[in-house]
């Protein structure tokens, strides 16, 4: 079978020979079988995982991004919450100093009224006190005055205490009345 | 005079350049005239050894962040998938983009071939080649076709272009012949033609300069040194149209396909 081409036998160009089509197909099959198989598929896979890999980087920025714009908005959402409490409490203190105050000056001026009162109420007692005691003082001076001047024994205790409160009634009376005693009491 | 020439270099330069000059001996040095191991089937094992070691040890271990050889192996991967599968046939290209770098890198390995120093010929040379991988792409676009239509909607969008049904006497022949007949040919033949050319061209002007410097007209001598520039001038040319034949052929398949999943005319 191998003797076809034998010296002499003018060969056409373009009659395919049988035996390399087969060798060519062996070939070909081999080299198809090694590339189909173990390389192309694995370039598109590397392809898809340069596409996966830059595209995962933009997703994963943008979800950076996203994350980063959701907490500033958290943020400023908190600063203006933290900033509206603040202003609250402010009036809260505000307020509540104000009525503090308000309670410390009604319970001065409560004190002040109460002092005063008191003050008056002793004033008034010491003032009955010292009415009182000057009363008798007043008496007893002017007895002892009146019986130096005139030197005549008073005895008789019931009178003398007669003419004296007398005497009182109508100088307070006269003070009460006109203002000049000295001379009502010259005019008695 | 150049005939005269030839004659004179005939004894130890092939020239001109025949078809024989692509049937080269066996390898092996038993069975003369076997064409299991010759030139051309070690070149396709040796094309495709150095592309499964190439992408094996570049995707050994692949990272995020590729490294130099990584970014290569990806860059080819990704220049068929982004620019042949996903932008002929759409977004379910991508599930035909390993079929279509593979195709690409057998067709462009095996074409470097043609200006590999001391290798100098490309198997795709040979017809058979191209012949199996245009086999190949015709019955991928059919499969996909009836499995993306059905059997009778397949073929009936295929050979029924929208046109007054008085028309489709006369269109229904030529789509059957441009789809189903012209097709593989023509992927087969252009690849084939381009590298077969390419290679008798280059014959033509390397030993021609051998066979001018040969000559035994004195002023035919210096005519050699063009010769060659020439043809390291025509090295540069196959180049382009190593990369470019790759390219069509993946593209022509690419475009097999999306007209076969294409749901209007």
């Amino acid at each position: 079978m191998l003797n076809l081409a034998a010296e002499g036998v003018t060969h056409n160009p373009i009659l395919p020979d049988w035996r390399e089509i087969v060798v060519g197909t062996v070939a070909f099959a081999l080299l198809c079988f090694v590339l189909m198989k173990f390389v192309f598929p694995r370039m598109e896979q590397t392809f898809q995982a340069r596409v996966d890999a830059i595209e995962g980087g933009i997703k994963r920025a943008e979800a950076a991004q996203a994350e980063a714009n959701k907490l500033l908005e958290q943020y400023r959402a908190q600063l203006a919450e933290a900033r509206t409490d603040a202003a609250k409490i402010r009036d809260d203190a505000r307020a509540d100093a104000e009525s503090i105050r308000q309670d410390v000056l009604a319970k001065a001026r409560e004190e002040a009224d109460r002092i005063i009162a008191a003050g008056k109420e002793q004033l008034a007692a010491e003032r009955a006190t010292i009415v009182r005691e000057l009363r008798a003082e007043v008496g007893t001076i002017a007895v002892d005055l009146a019986s130096r001047i005139v030197g005549e024994s008073l005895a008789d205790e019931a009178r003398r205490k007669g003419t004296v409160e007398r005497f009182l009634a109508e100088l307070e009376g006269v003070g009460a009345g006109s203002g000049s005693t000295n001379g009502a009491v010259r005019t008695s | 005079m150049i005939g005269q020439s030839i004659v004179l270099a005939e004894g130890d330069i092939p020239f001109p350049p025949s078809v024989e000059d692509f049937f080269l001996p066996s390898i092996v040095p038993w069975g003369e005239h076997s064409v299991w191991f010759t030139k051309f089937t070690a070149l396709i094992w040796l094309a495709v050894g150095i592309a499964i070691v190439f992408f094996l040890l570049s995707y050994r271990k692949p990272q995020l962040v590729p490294t130099k050889r990584q970014w290569i192996a990806e860059s080819i991967y990704g220049f068929v998938r982004n620019n042949i599968a996903v932008d002929m046939i759409g977004a379910q290209g991508v599930r035909f983009a390993p079929y279509f770098t593979t195709l690409f890198c057998f067709i462009f390995l095996n074409n470097l071939w043609q200006i590999v120093p001391f290798v100098q010929i490309s198997p795709m040379s040979h017809i058979a080649f191209p012949a199996f991988l245009a086999i190949i792409s015709y019955v991928l676009f059919i499969y996909v076709g009836i499995r993306h239509h059905g059997f009778a909607k397949f073929f009936k969008h295929s050979l029924m272009p929208p046109a007054p049904w008085f028309m489709q006497p006369l269109l229904i022949p030529i789509e059957l012949f441009s789809t189903f007949v012209a097709r593989p040919i023509s992927l087969a033949l252009r690849l084939f033609a381009n590298l077969f050319a390419g290679h008798i061209i280059l014959l033509v002007f390397t030993f021609g300069g051998f066979v001018l410097l040969n000559s035994d007209a004195i002023f035919l001598k210096p005519i050699s040194v063009l010769s060659w520039a020439v043809s390291i001038a025509l090295t540069f040319l196959e180049a382009l149209v190593i990369v470019l034949q790759a390219y069509i052929f993946t593209v022509l398949s690419a475009s097999y396909v999306q007209g076969a999943l294409a749901d209007g005319h």
